[in-house]
């Protein structure tokens, strides 16, 4: 039988994913608790999923397509606005839990040993749920303006997806385990969101952008990320350049956040 | 393999101050020292002063099949070792070697969701503790059948009662079928039927030849489970040795001082006012010589002194016997000392209690001994086993001894044609 060694924990940890692997359920059940409660003790349940984004998008859409007349390439504004609504909310989501996760799942971490991974990871799942229905939304729209997304997006949109969860997961566990010391994470992050998404093109085109900043702004992976989703909703040309800059800065902070987690870890059961 | 567990010069170093300011993460410290040492600055230093060390030196061995028991008082280190081994937090300096898996239960129904349903909190708690959907499955009947909820398995544990909820909990953890087993006080729950339960688990689970590690204030369950026991105290290991010297170590450091009066006062100022107090505590037998092994229907007495130190509305002493294991009340005998106001100094009185024929069956006794008013309102003192009042052993010659069950013989008288 394997001996398991304890001892200090010193310098960069190995990530040890065979005993991630060994704990998937783990990530499921974690994932299914979440679902299961998520609209627990709510009147209108799921449809919370469909009403925020709808409420946002219409009010955007009423200030900004209709009294800011920002453009939106000759799409109806609400679609333009709710095709870009739709992979930041999922991912601002997913950032917000993940970020706050650590602190927030403290009774678990100072109790029982499982890998500490599992729960920024876990909580990705759950607001797939809120996306998957928000989607069915979308196509509700596109239709009502006589528009149907081509069948190769059913093919992008998984992996679009994919995308934007490895990159909250990503930001999550810097944040995630930062929150754990300084607590001001937790402050900040509301407002990190919000100027992010301003930032982004999400409620006005890339194209608004000034063609010599368009460089410097798609090193937003947000960018990369939003323009996927219109190609592939919309059928609209893809942008290649901000994508491949997305998914590279995804990797580059998902295998570094992975070690400045596993790097601190040892010392959340102390301190969360 | 000639151990499960081997434990080598352990060393936690705590920081203080993390309630106070910021604790920051090693390599901030880190930094911070070298930024000190670059630019002459003093950042981050008086943390590293106000450290302390809540295990030092720890080491021992642990054979396959071995019970150990692990006792000391509050804030000797037995709960920074546990997270240790479970690999809670890690360890400052030394090695640990566990062969084999370990499971720990350091507290029942961690991860328990209110909003989730009895069954969904079985497999959301079993995946916390290591066991697949699969083992899962396989021991739902058996553990709902444990924790005798099966009715309400399908409810949100929301509504359950706290015994219930418990007892699900407990269910799990008794089902995980580790090899090394580590228990921290959770024969504290639950009713004293269910307490027998447990108990029995982790007494089959030892017959099994699984490792146990069993920290306890109860020493009377200690005394049960244990072939060998740790003392620690201020994070070092005070004795190793058989349970008998473990315990009364263990009492020796507990008892901060030889007078009565004012041993363990704090615990037990917690607990009463101290108006009357007990000069004296000893268990004696017929002879009046003082001893705690007793054999079936021999006389047992009880001899206690008094002295009041304030007044008080009336005095009465309770005895209250309760079971080894569990820590249920078996059964309690009352007498009023004094119906009527007793002033300051006034009273040394010596009180004895006598047992005669002592209908207890064969096992282990401990008392709770109260003194206060004849409405059982207020507490004047107490003496109980952490105040280091030894325990009753009841010992039998009879073959069937170890199979009687429960703890009284009461007259019978049997007819047959």
């Amino acid at each position: 039988m394997a001996t398991l060694v304890i001892k200090p924990a010193k310098g960069w940890i190995p990530l040890n994913l065979r005993e991630m692997w060994r704990y998937r359920e783990l990530f499921v059940f974690l994932g299914l608790r979440d679902i299961k409660v998520r609209y627990k003790q709510t009147v209108l349940g799921a449809s919370w999923a469909i009403i925020q984004p709808l409420l946002t998008t219409t009010v955007f859409s009423v200030f900004f397509g209709g009294l800011g007349k920002i453009p939106s390439d000759g799409i109806p504004y609400p679609v333009f606005c709710y095709c870009g609504m739709l992979p930041w909310t999922y991912f601002s989501n997913s950032l917000s839990r993940g970020s706050a996760s650590i602190v927030g799942n403290a009774h678990l971490i100072s109790k029982i040993y499982f890998p500490r991974l599992i729960i920024p990871a876990s909580m990705m799942v759950q607001p797939l749920i809120d996306f998957a229905i928000s989607f069915g939304a979308l196509i509700c729209v596109m239709l009502y303006f006589h528009m149907t997304p081509p069948a190769t997006a059913f093919v992008y949109i998984p992996l679009l997806t994919l995308l934007a969860s490895a990159l909250a997961l990503a930001i999550s566990l810097w944040l995630g385990a930062l929150n754990v010391y300084y607590r001001d994470i937790a402050h900040i992050v509301p407002f990190l969101t919000q100027l992010w998404m301003f930032s982004s093109p999400i409620v006005f085109p890339y194209s608004l952008i000034p063609a010599k900043y368009q460089q410097i702004a798609a090193l937003n992976p947000i960018v990369g990320l939003v323009e996927g989703f219109r190609s592939a909703l919309l059928g609209r040309p893809w942008m290649v350049e901000p994508l491949l800059t997305s998914v590279g800065i995804t990797l580059v902070l998902l295998a570094s956040g992975a070690f400045f987690f596993r790097r601190l870890e040892s010392d959340f059961a102390d301190v969360a | 393999m000639t151990h499960k567990i081997r434990v080598n010069q352990l060393g936690k170093e705590y920081r203080l101050g993390a309630a106070q300011g910021l604790r920051h993460p090693a390599f901030v410290r880190r930094i911070a020292l070298r930024f000190n040492q670059i630019f002459g600055t003093h950042l981050q230093e008086k943390q590293a002063k106000d450290s302390f060390w809540a295990l030092n030196d720890i080491s021992f061995d642990v054979k396959p099949g071995e019970t150990v028991g692990i006792i000391g008082r509050n804030g000797s280190g037995k709960s920074t070792l546990l997270k240790i081994l479970s690999r809670i937090t890690t360890p400052t300096r030394g090695v640990v070697e566990l062969n084999g898996h370990l499971s720990s239960l350091l507290e029942v129904g961690t991860g328990f969701h209110p909003e989730l349903s009895g069954r969904e909190n079985v497999f959301l708690n079993g995946a916390l503790l290591g066991m697949t959907r699969n083992d899962i499955k396989n021991k739902f009947d058996e553990i709902v059948a444990f924790s005798e909820v099966a009715k309400f398995i399908d409810t949100p544990v929301k509504h359950y009662s706290s015994g219930m909820y418990v007892r699900l909990a407990f269910a799990v953890a008794a089902h995980l079928d580790p090899d090394i087993l580590v228990v921290d006080e959770v024969l504290s729950v639950g009713d004293g039927g269910f307490q027998r339960k447990c108990v029995g688990k982790m007494s089959e689970a030892a017959k099994n030849n699984r490792t146990i590690l069993f920290v306890s204030h109860n020493l009377l369950a200690v005394r049960a489970l244990c072939s060998r026991v740790i003392v620690l105290d201020q994070g070092h290991i005070v004795m190793d040795g058989s349970t008998e010297d473990g315990i009364s170590t263990y009492s020796r450091l507990n008892a901060d001082t030889a007078d009565l009066v004012s041993r363990n006062s704090q615990d037990r100022l917690a607990r009463s006012n101290g108006a009357v107090r007990f000069t004296d505590a000893k268990i004696v037998d017929a002879s009046g010589q003082e001893r705690t092994k007793f054999n079936e229907g021999e006389t047992v007495n009880l001899s206690f002194r008094l002295r009041s130190f304030q007044s008080v509305p009336s005095l009465a002493i309770c005895v209250c016997i309760r079971s080894s294991l569990s820590g249920e009340y078996i059964t309690t005998v009352k007498k009023t000392l004094s119906a009527g106001p007793v002033l300051p100094s006034e009273l040394e009185m010596p009180v004895k209690i006598e047992f005669p024929n002592i209908a207890l069956r064969p096992g282990d006794y401990s008392f709770f001994i109260w003194l206060g008013d004849e409405a059982i309102d207020n507490s004047w003192d107490v003496l109980d086993e952490n105040v280091s009042f030894p325990w009753l052993t009841i010992t039998s010659d009879r073959v069937d001894r170890e199979n009687l069950m429960g703890y009284f013989t009461i007259p019978a008288n049997f007819k047959t044609a």
